[in-house]
């Protein structure tokens, strides 16, 4: 079977203009496959570039060397190399992310938030607006806060907001950087089951989960990124 | 001061020293090359060489010029100022041709072969040998939203009229209707957007399809601009909002009229009025018909 | 990838001695928005004027559907300017007429283009104040009575209600207080998606872009130091000038 998404000695360094130019490498050759269904979890001691490579996987990171192959539409593409106007394509239609943190948007209601990417992959409004409530409903977000904003939201009620809107849509590839990270018990095994609903849909799911009972519960393998040797 | 006067064909006196109709036979030819572009592109406006006349701008120099460029010995003029040929200014209209081309002259408007006007189109239909000669103050109809003269040229070339429709919309949105009730813009040939000069709105079916050419002249702006006959002349308005000629719902107190354009007269002041035609002509015409058909 | 609504290439533009424009290409796609980020005096409003054929470059052409901007008449463009194209300038005053109903000026374009039914102009005009947050009952008042946000937002009411293809924006929250560009970007955002706008939006408003555009454009001293997916210029800027811009602003 085709990998849903896949790296090809993908390497990645940055280089810090304002600082003299020091050159600081961070992966170098990674060659990662994740098929459908699949859950791989990143592993490896802080700092050695996990958060890197989800950002290069997304195409928010750009790549020094190697390519980054996504299953989307009929054929590959390769967001290393892509025009802009087919990363955000592949965003809207294939790749999904839940990042930290949400990027909070002055005054959009928390509900419309999480509608929109499914709206903007052609679900009708009324339609992804239900989804939508559904998933906050599930993850016990009170509906009183559906109609705010969420710039005043608690951090595990972000998180909350930002993971509804990373699943709903039901991306074939999905990328979770600490998806868990400020969540109580409850909302975890939310999480968690979220997850295993994916996978067992066919999504390929990248994550980084210190948490060891979620990593337990969803991961079917690890993928060790370890500290560049030229690391300082 | 003492001036010689001489007989004319007319019989008038006519001042000798000035050429026939005051201007130089130099300037009337500029005056017609401008008419004759001006025919040629209906509603356009055509600047001209407008030359300091004998009487003060506002009197009607552009109309006079146009005037006397297009007159000959044998044409008969009248003039009318709100439809009246007594007003001092179409009095001294007259006389100024009267005197410096010895033309024929009349009030009546089916004698005449060139009509010079300020505020008014006699009532009477007009006929394929007649001349009308408007006298204009303000030629560009867009002046009031677009001060800028280059932008009005520029959106006359582009045919870019949106801002006089804003004009009328704005009306309606105020007032309920479109307040202009005289100088209503007009659309000539489908092209040009043009300022019939001030004669009331119930005047602007008439200049449509007009047998007789109509000419205008616009002396302190220099422009003059034209109606060939039988042209298709359009009173801008909206679908829903359609363009009505207004008159006082009266009839003439003399004549008895009821679809010309009327003048309201106060007669003492404790608030009597009456309601006379503005055609003074016209209005005489039709009381004399009237008195030989009660004679018969 | 569908093909550009405009493209231009090789854009040149001196002001004696100073490059204005320096090999400027780029081109634009139905429904996206795309920011031209960079300081005071980096060229990009001059990029806009050019592109939106208000200036002439001193070489280069500028296409919009493959049509050369700069070879096509005056009254072409002028078309174009008011039935595909919008522009919405940093000053209000500049796009409103001070001196027309708010009504009249989100009208004018629909004139312009042949509307003459005074019921449909004034309905459109009403739901274009509603759809920019302005209250029915100001659609009488002159906008020299509306405050700086609500004069931009009834600038964007009066450039989309022909329904553009493309809109150039030129700083359009430049004089505005913060709360009230908050709201005017978000009102560009949803109209823009809406409608499926394609919007070319000149700031130095880094978090602006970030907020509205797909594409970004980096411009120094008349130059485009560096292009791309807004994210990741923003996020992983490779040239020295755009990690200095990125790192000058302040996170909020």
């Amino acid at each position: 079977m085709m990998p849903a998404i896949r790296t090809e000695g993908l390497s990645k360094a940055f280089t810090l203009h304002l600082q003299g130019g020091t050159r600081i490498p961070v992966l170098g050759g990674v060659d990662l496959a994740v098929h459908p269904g699949e859950c791989v979890a990143l592993w490896g001691p802080s700092g050695a570039g996990k958060s890197t490579l989800m950002r290069c996987l997304y195409g928010n990171y750009g790549a020094g060397a190697g390519r980054i192959m996504l299953r989307h539409g009929a054929g590959e593409i390769d967001l290393v190399s892509a025009d802009p106007r087919d990363v955000i394509a592949a965003r809207r239609e294939t790749l999904g992310y839940v990042s930290q943190f949400l990027r909070v948007i002055p005054r959009v209601a928390t509900r419309d938030i999480v509608a929109e990417p499914m709206i903007a992959r052609g679900v009708p409004r009324e339609e992804a607006l239900a989804r939508g409530t559904a998933l906050l409903h599930r993850l016990n977000l009170p509906e009183r806060l559906h109609g705010l904003p969420p710039a005043t939201f608690s951090g595990g009620e972000q998180q909350r907001v930002n993971l509804a809107r990373g699943f709903a849509p039901g991306y074939p590839v999905l990328l979770l950087d600490e998806p868990t990270a400020s969540l109580d018990a409850a909302n975890r095994a939310v999480v968690m089951a979220l997850i295993n609903e994916a996978k067992a849909a066919g999504t390929a799911i990248i994550g980084i989960f210190h948490d060891a009972e979620v990593r337990e519960a969803v991961a079917d393998r690890l993928f060790e990124v370890l500290p560049h040797q030229d690391a300082a | 001061m003492n001036t010689s006067e001489a007989p004319s064909a007319s019989g008038a006196t006519t001042l000798e020293g000035y050429n026939f109709a005051y201007l130089d036979e130099a300037t009337k030819r500029m005056i017609r090359r401008a008419l004759l572009k001006a025919v040629a592109i209906p509603g356009h406006q055509i600047p001209f060489g407008g030359r300091e006349m004998p009487l003060p701008y506002g009197w009607g120099t552009g109309g006079i010029q146009v005037t006397a460029s297009i007159l000959g010995p044998e044409d008969r003029l009248k003039v009318i100022d709100q439809g009246s040929d007594d007003t001092t200014n179409a009095i001294s209209i007259r006389r100024f041709f009267t005197r410096v081309a010895g033309v024929a002259t009349t009030e009546h408007t089916a004698e005449a072969s060139v009509i010079q006007t300020r505020h008014r189109i006699p009532e009477r239909l007009l006929r394929e040998d007649q001349i009308m000669v408007y006298q204009v103050p303000q030629p560009e109809p867009l002046f009031r939203l677009e001060p800028r003269r280059v932008e009005t040229k520029r959106l006359h070339a582009l045919a870019d009229y949106g801002l006089m429709h804003v004009r009328l919309y704005e009306d309606i949105a105020r007032l309920g209707h479109i307040a202009k009730a005289y100088d209503y813009p007009v659309m000539v040939n489908g092209r040009y957007l043009m300022s019939p000069s001030p004669i009331p709105a119930f005047d602007n079916p008439k200049m449509d399809r007009m047998p007789a050419l109509q000419l205008f002249g616009a002396g302190r702006e220099k422009r003059i601009y034209a109606i060939p006959p039988y042209t298709d002349v359009r009173s801008l308005d909206f679908e829903d909002h359609p363009f009505r000629p207004i008159r006082a719902p009266q009839a003439c107190a003399l004549c008895g009229s009821r679809d010309t354009y009327l003048d309201e007269v106060i007669t003492d002041d404790r608030g009597g009025r009456l309601f006379v035609c503005s055609d003074t002509d016209f209005c005489a015409e039709r009381q004399a018909d009237a008195a030989k058909e009660a004679a018969e | 990838m569908t093909t550009p609504l405009l493209t231009a290439e090789g854009l040149n533009l001196h002001f004696g001695a100073i490059a204005a424009l320096r090999d400027v290409a780029i081109d634009i796609t139905a429904g996206e928005v795309v920011a031209i980020v960079g300081e005071s005096g980096s060229g990009k409003t001059t990029l806009l004027r050019v592109l939106s054929g208000l200036m002439a470059p001193d070489s280069g052409t500028v296409r919009w559907l493959g049509q050369d901007v700069h070879a096509m008449g005056e009254a072409a463009r002028r078309r174009l300017m008011r039935t595909d194209w919008g522009f919405v300038h940093q000053n209000p005053r500049d796009g409103l007429r001070l001196a027309v109903s708010a009504g009249g000026n989100v009208g004018e374009r629909l004139m312009a283009v042949g509307a003459r039914h005074y019921g449909n102009i004034r309905g459109e005009a009403l739901s274009w104040l509603a759809k920019v947050e302005i209250d029915a009952t100001r659609i009488d008042d002159l906008p020299r009575t509306f405050s700086g946000g609500m004069q931009q937002r009834l600038q964007i009411a009066r450039t989309l209600v022909t329904r553009p293809k493309l809109v150039f924006m030129d700083e359009p929250t430049g004089g505005l207080d913060v709360s009230v560009q908050a709201r005017l970007l978000d009102l560009i955002r949803s109209l823009s998606r809406e409608l499926g706008l394609a919007v070319l939006i000149v700031t130095h408003d880094i978090a602006a872009a970030r907020l509205l555009a797909d594409r970004i454009l980096v411009m120094r001293r008349g130059e485009v130091v560096e292009q791309g997916l807004t994210d990741r210029v923003l996020d992983d800027p490779q040239h020295p000038y755009t990690q200095l811009l990125v790192s000058s602003v302040l996170a909020a």
